[in-house]
């Protein structure tokens, strides 16, 4: 396993969004957690990420313990991620993206940068993004800001690649081309670990499926066996 | 007497201009509302004054005004490190109050109201910059070398890491980078600057009292950096000139001491209300204050 969550419980007021979540994610597969509306995905997104502190439980990542480490050193181990809602910078352009993802020196004042735009182009035709590298965050429609987040993740160093509803409010055609974006990673060795509401979406796309319902796994498996889990219908489907 | 005249504003340009580019960089560039700039600036000051009183060499005096001021900045940044917004505004607008409290009330190091005089003039490898000439050009290529330095701090990868602060911190933080640190740094930076700023100040006034760190003095800044555009360093130094010289035209009205410092202060709150209601990033800036 490269990335294992271990009981995990985050209270917000008196509400429970995590109850004792427990999951592993393994190397170089796909796999999906899934669940309905105010599940607790993000909320375990943003745990592992450690954009927020549990109440109790902790994270292995790559077997080393991450739940006391602050977010960018969670990043600096190898954990990139996107937002559901893109997280970008809109007055600094689509380069700078590129350049700080790029970069692990530039924290310091008297850092040099050596020429990655070669890279940046690669990446770029990865992730079918045309636009030019001088245009800005601010100018760019929402399915290419989710592009553009796709690929600053790709771009960060990683060995774990989270994608928080990569295709959410974006257009048939471009979420058929982030589908065969990710099939493209996984086949390159990508270990990913999506969150997604559409069933059907993930159905055919990845190898395991974590299903989670008022903070709790309820289910997981493999995708035909999550498809007519009875505890998942009902849960999330609704039946 | 014109020309005497003509220089002081001149060399109070300078002075505003350090200060003005150095609160953007961490207003603008990193988007810290930081109403504390006018303490470093005042830190600045009473730390030159006091150590050239005391017979330390002016080029010790300045730099040491500078890390002092600098050392206050990053306090500042670790006791608001969890604040951002209007929240930031207030605890630097607090801690404004509580430098400007403390050279009221620390009289035995600050004399009061009363003030530190005979602050004297700069000796550089025992030159005496003592002329309103000599001073000016000195704050000028200070004012040059400032500016020159924050410009290439923006348009460094380090630069572009502030901005991304002021952007989003959470996606920087996500991308591995330490926003603690960065916005440590560049309030250090920020108050290195004013804090020498302070230093000059002092040199070229010889006189020092609490009131020259005042609210007034907080407004006058901020114009200057509103005005000119967030993130804008032309927009700063041409703001400076319009802030500075506007006023003056004032004096020519005549009108009794006591009428025309209220109407600068009623000036200053004008232009600040019409820039923010009419083009709120300012003359040159891109960027909007939110």
């Amino acid at each position: 396993m490269i990335l294992e969550a271990h009981e995990i419980t985050k209270n917000f007021g008196g509400v429970r969004a995590l109850n004792k979540c427990s999951l592993g994610i393994k190397k170089n597969k796909i796999t999906a957690l899934i669940g309905p509306n105010g599940s607790g995905k993000t909320t375990l997104f943003d745990v592992i990420s450690r954009l927020i502190k549990p109440n109790s439980g902790f994270i292995k990542f790559k077997q080393e313990r991450i739940d006391k480490f602050r977010p960018n050193k969670v990043a600096k181990m190898g954990i990139s991620r996107t937002f559901q809602d893109p997280r970008l910078f809109k007055n600094l352009t689509i380069k700078d993206h590129f350049m700080m993802a790029l970069s692990t020196n530039d924290e310091s004042m008297f850092a040099k940068e050596k020429d990655v735009e070669w890279k940046i182009k690669e990446i770029m035709n990865l992730i079918g993004l045309t636009k030019p590298l001088h245009t800005l965050g601010s100018d760019l429609s929402y399915g290419q800001r989710k592009l553009l987040d796709l690929g600053v993740a790709l771009a960060k160093p990683h060995d774990l690649l989270m994608l928080d509803e990569p295709v959410a409010g974006v257009n048939p055609k471009l979420r058929k081309q982030i589908k065969k974006i990710i099939q493209n990673l996984n086949k390159k060795g990508e270990t990913v670990f999506l969150i997604e509401h559409d069933m059907n979406f993930v159905m055919d796309l990845v190898d395991h499926i974590f299903v989670l319902d008022a903070g709790e796994v309820i289910a997981s498996g493999k995708p035909k066996q999550i498809q007519n889990n009875k505890k998942v219908l009902d849960a999330y489907l609704g039946e | 007497m014109i020309e005497s005249y003509l220089l002081h504003i001149g060399i109070l340009i300078a002075i505003y201009i350090i200060l003005g580019v150095s609160l953007n960089l961490a207003l603008g560039f990193t988007g810290l509302l930081n109403l504390g700039h006018v303490a470093f600036f005042g830190i600045g000051a009473y730390t030159s004054a006091l150590l050239l009183k005391a017979g330390v060499s002016f080029i010790m005096a300045f730099f040491i005004s500078g890390l002092i001021a600098a050392i206050f900045g990053f306090l500042l940044v670790l006791a608001t490190r969890k604040l951002k917004g209007d929240y930031l505004a207030l605890a630097t607008l607090g801690f404004s109050f509580v430098i400007y409290s403390l050279m009221l009330n620390l009289t035995e190091l600050t004399r009061g109201p009363l003030g530190i005089p005979g602050i004297p003039k700069p000796v550089i490898f025992g030159f005496k910059i003592s002329g309103l000439l000599p001073y000016f050009i000195f704050v000028t290529i200070l004012a040059v070398i400032t500016v020159f330095l924050i410009y290439k701090i923006v348009k460094s990868p380090f630069g572009r890491l502030l901005q991304g602060v002021r952007d989003d911190e959470i996606g920087l933080k996500v991308l591995g980078k330490d926003t603690f640190k960065l916005k440590a740094k560049s309030m250090m930076l920020s108050a290195f600057f004013a804090g020498i700023a302070g230093s000059l100040f002092a040199s070229y006034i010889t006189y020092i009292d609490p009131s020259s760190f005042s609210l007034a003095e907080i407004i006058l800044i901020f114009t200057i950096v509103i005005v000119g555009g967030i993130a804008s360093i032309k927009g700063t130094i041409v703001a400076t000139f319009i802030i500075i010289l506007i006023p003056e035209a004032l004096r020519f009205l005549y009108l009794p001491s006591t009428v025309l410092g209220p109407l600068r202060q009623i000036f200053y709150a004008l232009i600040l209300l019409g820039i923010l209601l009419y083009r709120p990033k300012g003359l040159f800036g891109r960027i909007d204050l939110e």
